[in-house]
């Protein structure tokens, strides 16, 4: 019986959860290994180089730039405020004279002889890293950043888009397989993480920024209503950073598709508790899934198929391409040599009998491994 | 470099791609040069491996395995030199692993320096981040703040001619000095900045960069207006990329010490294959790698080499923005039935975020080849725009020519001087027809007149690249025989006829006897003719009808066959599609047919 190497997406009730939490740059830690933190425990934080802004002054000054180190002010590196005078021209006859004045507040970094560019440097600017998970701190990385640890429920989608946030849990319809309405979402939803459906159209997003939700949860999208939720349409799978109001997690794809039934339970019984959610989504090298994390009291961590990858007879798959998309099935048969598909491409196959006993035969490259019975 | 001595009998050679390590063995035996195996194994660059070399082991164990002897010694390296029937006389690489080599470029002027710089860093195979230019309409401190952000692995600095103004330069290399820019590998090494701009600023950009980069100083790539000279700075960007970027890489310090000659960025190999065999054929050749990420362009008019990189114009990961960039309609355009905005779409991102799918349906597949004829069609457009004759010299004129107001900067692609139309990446190297590859490739390339079609079935174009530096006898014997899969030729007429009278008539001397075609206007015909096989031609065209020779002007040419054959296409330039949706569908219907594009649904 042959076996193959699948991908999927995991969704676990005992999963082991480690985020590293790094600075852009060099920085100070802020905590100890051991230390129990908060989503919101800010664990390192950097300044940055301040912004850097030009002024030409050699044109100001209607000088040669070789001449205008002995019309400075202000030495260089010297420290300036916004309006200060920082250059003077000998004028006519010592009249008319020029001033030129600091354009912000900073340092007079440097002027140049060759182009008569005078750069100040902004006062630096700082930069927080947050905890993001509940959880200890399992490592640190001096002066860069720590590590995060938790155990508990693990739900990874398959695109996302918002920035990490927190919230309690809410379930918002026990039916995974009804798109999801406005009316769901009151305005007790302010700050939670919002669970269900098969669908969440434009104006159910609306809604839930509406009310300042943290982040939603659900099963389908619609690709056109994405495009008028970001005022552009999302030509690469490569997000985090939208500034929408909301966190977005999509489960199942694009088009009107049941939130699966085991994702519903996990976060169904985890409701009230609080929640981890990123929409970063990168569907590169380094693929990067969104994901709600909840961490929880969990003594054993849970071995799942899709921690292992293998693709085998008896392995549980969902079909991630039409016909039958969406659909759950079991793995029956793995052989080992190509076939033709009705496109005449020739590839390698499995045969997979779905929850209602038919059996198909598709591409292995179009089903994932999901840690659920059919 | 030079010939290699004639004593080398073998050459391993790996390309480390993104996802996946390519192994091909090549060797010198009774027939010449030929391929006799490859392998392939995952790239080992990122965890848990962190050490390229794994992979390139990997690799080049199944070649072993396959060729049946001996290939990596007992200590996991590559046997050098072949004694007896174990190990190879040369062992090469190319590198795209880890996001290639990406640069930022900055330039004085954005269709002068500016722009011959982002030619050098393309042709030296290198991702443009992007273009700094003093005139890019971006504050200082926005393009400082750019510069902070983009994190390159390479700058590459031009500006101003030999002799001429250096203010201008010394600003941009204040500007880049002030963002005390970061390298995105390996943390605390210096940013390697390559300097080619005018001579005389030198000094000032060196007074600026070399404390705070790995600054190093070329002949200027536009020594003048009328003078482009991007090979030092090309040179340069290699010689970098190996000791500097690479060498942050896990596991290439040690594969550098294996091999033969030093490992090449793989588009830059590419882009060496395809300009060797233009100079040493005497051809205008065009290359297009449609990847999942990106589409690559390459060009040799004129004898001169362009590489484009349309950077988020792809298969997979970059689907959804061939549709953001094309439209619906022009997708819509090369699908042969009916179909749902909304339903297109959905399945667009589901492709997005699935990526390695692929399309069991004949309607899927249908939808996939419509998007690579978009994506191909618009990474043409952008090849266009850029391959362009220098912007801003002076141009002597005569009457004519300032009678048509020809602008200086035209494009150099001039696809009726086309010759050969190479292909690769998955969608046309792996179509289950071929007919299939030569279509997208004619409908989104239009070739005019006569033009040869090909795919690289196995994409070992990179290694071929990089053999052609040590060994080009090896390298073009291997290309012409093993590496290019010929589809055949397409005949297109450029023009138009009134009425219903034919674009050009055609007196075929095929190996089986004579024939004759009288090609109309709208449409498609195939004769099959070999791989091997030539057939001599007269194309007659009507008046103003041009096939090459000036319109209405007759000419006399022998047509190479191939895997589909020989396809005369009387659709006109541009290709006329109908408008109406219902004569669309039947129109693409009719052609699909008369090629045998498609199998029939449900039969």
């Amino acid at each position: 019986m042959g076996h193959a190497y699948t991908p999927g997406l995991k969704v676990s009730a005992a999963a082991e959860m480690r985020r590293p939490r790094m600075l852009p740059i060099a920085g100070e830690v802020l905590v100890q290994p051991g230390q129990r933190v908060q989503p919101d425990t800010v664990v390192a934080r950097a300044l940055l180089p301040g912004n850097v802004v030009t002024l030409h002054l050699s044109r100001q000054l209607g000088v040669a730039p070789a001449d205008l180190h002995e019309l400075l002010l202000v030495k260089e590196g010297g420290a300036v405020i916004k309006g200060q005078p920082v250059a003077r021209s000998k004028g006519l006859f010592g009249l008319m004279k020029q001033t030129v004045e600091s354009p912000t507040t900073g340092v007079l970094e440097s002027v140049s002889k060759v182009s008569g560019q005078a750069l100040f440097r902004e006062a630096p600017l700082p930069v927080e890293v947050k905890a993001y998970l509940a959880g200890t701190v399992s490592a640190v990385n001096p002066p860069f950043g720590c590590e995060i640890a938790a155990r508990g429920t693990l739900v990874q989608g398959i695109f996302g888009i918002g920035p990490e946030t927190s919230g309690p849990i809410v379930v918002l319809s026990e039916d995974a397989a009804r798109p999801l309405t406005p009316a769901d979402i009151k305005p007790e939803h302010a700050g939670a993480v919002l669970v269900g459906g098969s669908l969440a159209s434009l104006a159910v997003l609306h809604r839930a920024i509406e009310v300042k939700a943290a982040a939603l949860v659900t099963g389908g999208l619609d690709a056109a209503d994405l495009k008028q939720l970001l005022g552009y349409d999302l030509g690469v799978a490569i997000t985090g950073n939208e500034a929408i109001g909301l966190t977005l997690v999509v489960t199942e794809g694009f088009g009107e598709l049941a939130l699966s039934a085991r994702t519903l339970r996990l976060l169904a019984a985890a409701a009230g508790r609080t929640a981890s959610v990123s929409g970063a989504t990168q569907i590169r090298a380094g693929v990067l899934r969104p994901e709600v994390l909840v961490p929880g009291d969990v003594a054993e961590v849970e071995k799942t198929a899709v921690d292992s990858g293998l693709l085998a007879a008896g392995s549980t798959v969902r079909i991630i391409r039409d016909p039958h998309f969406g659909a759950l099935g079991r793995v029956v048969e793995l052989p080992p040599e190509p076939r033709l598909l009705d496109t005449e491409a020739k590839v390698r196959i499995l045969t997979v009998a779905l929850a209602g006993g038919q059996r198909v035969t598709l591409p292995r490259a179009n089903v994932e491994l999901v840690d659920e019975r059919a | 470099m030079s010939d290699a001595a004639p004593t080398i009998r073998s050459v391993l050679a790996t390309d480390c791609g993104s996802t996946t390590t390519k192994a091909i063995l090549i060797e010198h035996g009774p027939e010449g040069w030929r391929l006799v195996t490859r392998g392939e194994a995952p790239t080992t660059v990122e965890a848990p491996f962190d050490d390229v070399t794994v992979g390139v082991i990997n690799a080049v164990t199944e070649v072993q395995e396959l060729r049946g002897r001996r290939l990596v010694g007992e200590d996991n390296t590559i046997l050098m030199p072949q004694k007896g029937e174990e190990g190879v006389d040369l062992y090469l690489s190319t590198s795209s692993a880890g996001g290639g080599l990406q640069m930022l470029v900055a330039g004085v002027v954005r269709t002068m320096t500016a722009e011959s710089a982002e030619r050098a860093a393309l042709g030296a195979g290198a991702i443009v981040m992007d273009v700094l230019c003093s005139n890019d309409q971006r504050k200082p401190h926005e393009q400082i703040a750019r510069i902070r952000h983009l994190r390159p692995d390479m700058i590459l600095l031009s500006g101003g001619v030999d002799g001429g103004t250096t203010s201008h330069v010394a600003e941009l290399a204040e500007l880049i000095g002030a963002a005390d820019p970061r390298p995105r590998l390996g943390a605390g090494f210096r940013l390697p900045v390559v300097y080619a701009g005018n001579k005389d600023a030198a000094q000032a950009v060196r007074d600026t960069l070399s404390a705070k980069t790995e600054l190093s100083v070329v002949d200027n790539l536009r020594p003048t207006l009328d003078q482009e000279n991007l090979g030092p700075a090309r040179d340069q960007i290699h010689d970098l990329f190996m000791e500097h970027v690479m060498q942050q890489a896990p596991g290439y310090d040690v594969l550098r010490s294996w091999t033969s000659a030093p490992v090449m960025p793989t588009p830059g190999a590419v882009g060496l294959i395809i300009e060797t065999i233009a100079r040493e054929r005497g051809l205008s050749v065009m290359g297009v790698d449609i990847g999942g990420a990106t589409t690559d362009v390459f060009s040799v008019f004129g004898g001169v080499f362009n590489r484009t990189v349309s950077a988020n114009l792809g298969m997979s990961y970059s689907i959804s923005n061939v549709m953001a960039s094309a439209g619906f309609e022009n997708v819509l355009r090369w699908v042969p039935f009916a179909i749902d905005e909304s339903e297109l779409r959905n399945r667009i991102k589901n492709k997005m975020v699935r990526p390695t799918t692929i399309p069991s349906l004949l309607r899927d597949l249908q939808v996939e080849q419509a998007l690579a004829r978009e994506a191909l069609r618009l990474s043409l457009v952008q090849h266009k725009d850029f391959a362009t004759e220098l912007k801003g010299r002076q141009q002597q004129r005569d009457i004519s020519q300032a009678f048509a107001q020809t602008a200086s900067g035209q494009s150099r692609v001039d696809l009726m001087a086309l010759d050969l139309l190479v292909g690769s990446g998955g969608v046309l190297s792996h179509a289950p027809r071929r007919v299939q590859a030569a279509l997208m490739l004619i409908d989104s390339f239009e070739p005019c007149g006569v033009t040869r079609l090909a795919v690289d079935s196995i994409f070992m174009m990179p290694q071929l690249g990089v053999l052609a530096t040590v060994h080009k006898e090896a390298a073009m014997a291997v290309f012409d025989r093993d590496c290019l899969v010929p589809l055949g030729t397409c005949v297109a007429p450029v023009g138009t006829t009134r009425g219903g009278a034919p674009l050009c008539t055609i007196h075929l001397e095929l190996p089986g006897g004579s024939r004759g075609i009288s090609l109309e206007r709208g449409a498609l015909v195939l004769i099959p003719l070999p791989t091997g096989a030539q057939a001599k031609a007269r194309l007659e065209p009507a008046r103003g009808v041009d096939v090459g020779a000036g319109p209405g002007t007759s000419r006399t040419v022998e047509l190479e066959g191939g895997e589909v054959g020989l396809i005369f296409d009387g659709r006109g330039r541009p290709i006329e599609l109908p408008a109406d949706a219902a004569a669309r569908v039947a129109a693409l219907e009719a052609w699909n047919a008369a090629l045998g594009l498609y199998p029939r649904e449900g039969g």
